[in-house]
């Protein structure tokens, strides 16, 4: 039953991306992409996008779309409600324990494990969107094949990111801009 | 102590500025502490300024969406299990709205090639914030000089992107050496002290 299904897969998705944000994404990628095929690499890269503009954190935005695109609105519904959950119970259990004994301590030694490891996880599933949006997902076969635009186009926008520290989203959508400019005068040269 | 009389009013009210906080945090994640903090510690005057800094390290080391788990917290705190659940859905409903119309929208037009320029330019300026973030994270792994969490670091980066090793398995084996070294740095603290 699809519905169960998009439950189950967003309540692991909530329930294993501890780190807020991007810790989503590597749980999104073993969930939706590898385990179920809900969606291709390349809707995948377009998510991460789309939710960059639209409020709300990547995983429920993830989980609405996919929702969405597998049952519809109710597919949405149940999908965002699977992600949520988890977060919902853990955190008023903490929430529970913190207001009896005000101490932090015991959670603290497993957050020094887990955070090197979620930094891994965020640094592979970012790597597996820059390879889609260079070279569309695999490494190229010969230089021919490299989009000189794009790399200037993330070399552009990695040192707007670094130098001027502005919100990403203007960032994103600069990038998108100079994406469509190019397409016209792409289009404008091969014309001539 | 802030005692606050749970009314149908503080129920709406706990909706609405959920919900009108949840609306305009583009992006997710952090963005949302300094907007709560606004409308919770200084205009509301709900939480304390240090209870706040204290939901954002519960918020951070509990599972799933940051914005979601300091919600959660900020209903509880003031209006118990179904303030906490009022929260919840104020902060999830924006996001749900938005991206039902926004998937609508990219169903009808991504194939149209304008479109799809815009997404492919995009993508690659998401590429670029997503190195930021990850330089920024691993400066912040680096600086601590703990040679645990660097190994831990490279290990896991291996295991998930060479190795397909399943994430909830790096997780556990992670948090399981964190807890034992935490566990046997106190050891060795209590018996320096004797």
């Amino acid at each position: 039953m699809i519905y169960l299904q998009l439950f189950f897969s967003f309540f692991q998705v909530g329930l294993f991306s501890i780190g807020g944000g991007y810790a989503a994404l590597p749980q999104i990628q073993s969930q939706v992409i590898t385990a179920r095929g809900w969606l291709t690499l390349s809707e995948f890269a377009d998510v991460v996008t789309m939710s960059q503009m639209t409020p709300g954190p990547i995983a429920i935005n993830a989980a609405t779309f996919v929702g969405m695109k597998v049952a519809g609105f109710s597919g949405a519904v149940v999908s965002t409600v699977g992600c949520v959950l988890p977060s919902i119970i853990i955190v008023m259990i903490l929430a529970y324990f913190y207001t009896k004994y005000n101490d932090l301590k015991g959670v603290q030694g497993m957050l020094n494990g887990l955070r090197p490891a979620v930094v891994a996880m965020i640094a592979s599933a970012s790597l597996v969107v820059l390879l889609l949006a260079l070279f569309d997902g695999t490494l190229p076969q010969s230089v021919a094949e490299v989009s000189l635009i794009s790399i200037l186009l993330l070399v552009v926008c990695f040192l707007l990111l670094r130098i001027f520290k502005p919100n990403p989203i203007f960032v994103i959508l600069g990038a998108g801009t100079a994406g469509v400019g190019w397409y016209f005068v792409d289009k404008l040269l091969t014309l001539t | 102590m802030i005692s606050i009389k749970r009314t149908r009013d503080l129920y709406l009210k706990l909706f609405l500025s959920t919900f009108s906080i949840s609306a305009f945090t583009f992006g997710g994640g952090y963005v949302i502490i300094p907007l709560m903090r606004k409308k919770y510690v200084e205009k509301l005057k709900w939480i304390e300024e240090k209870e706040m800094l204290n939901f954002v390290a519960i918020a951070q080391s509990a599972p799933g969406p940051i914005a979601v788990n300091a919600s959660v917290l900020v209903g509880y705190k003031i209006a118990g299990v179904l303030g906490a659940l009022v929260t919840a859905f104020g902060t999830v409903l924006p996001p749900l709205l938005v991206m039902s119309a926004v998937f609508l929208l990219y169903a009808s037009f991504r194939d149209n090639p304008v479109v799809n320029a815009a997404m492919l330019g995009m993508r690659v300026g998401v590429a670029a914030v997503l190195i930021d973030v990850v330089i920024t994270m691993t400066k912040g792994i680096v600086k601590e000089k703990n040679i645990l969490s660097l190994i831990i670091m490279i290990v896991a980066f291996i295991a998930v992107y060479f190795f397909n090793v399943h994430i909830f398995v790096i997780l556990a084996v992670s948090a399981a050496l964190g807890v034992f070294a935490t566990l046997y740095k106190s050891k060795q603290k209590g018996g320096a002290v004797k």
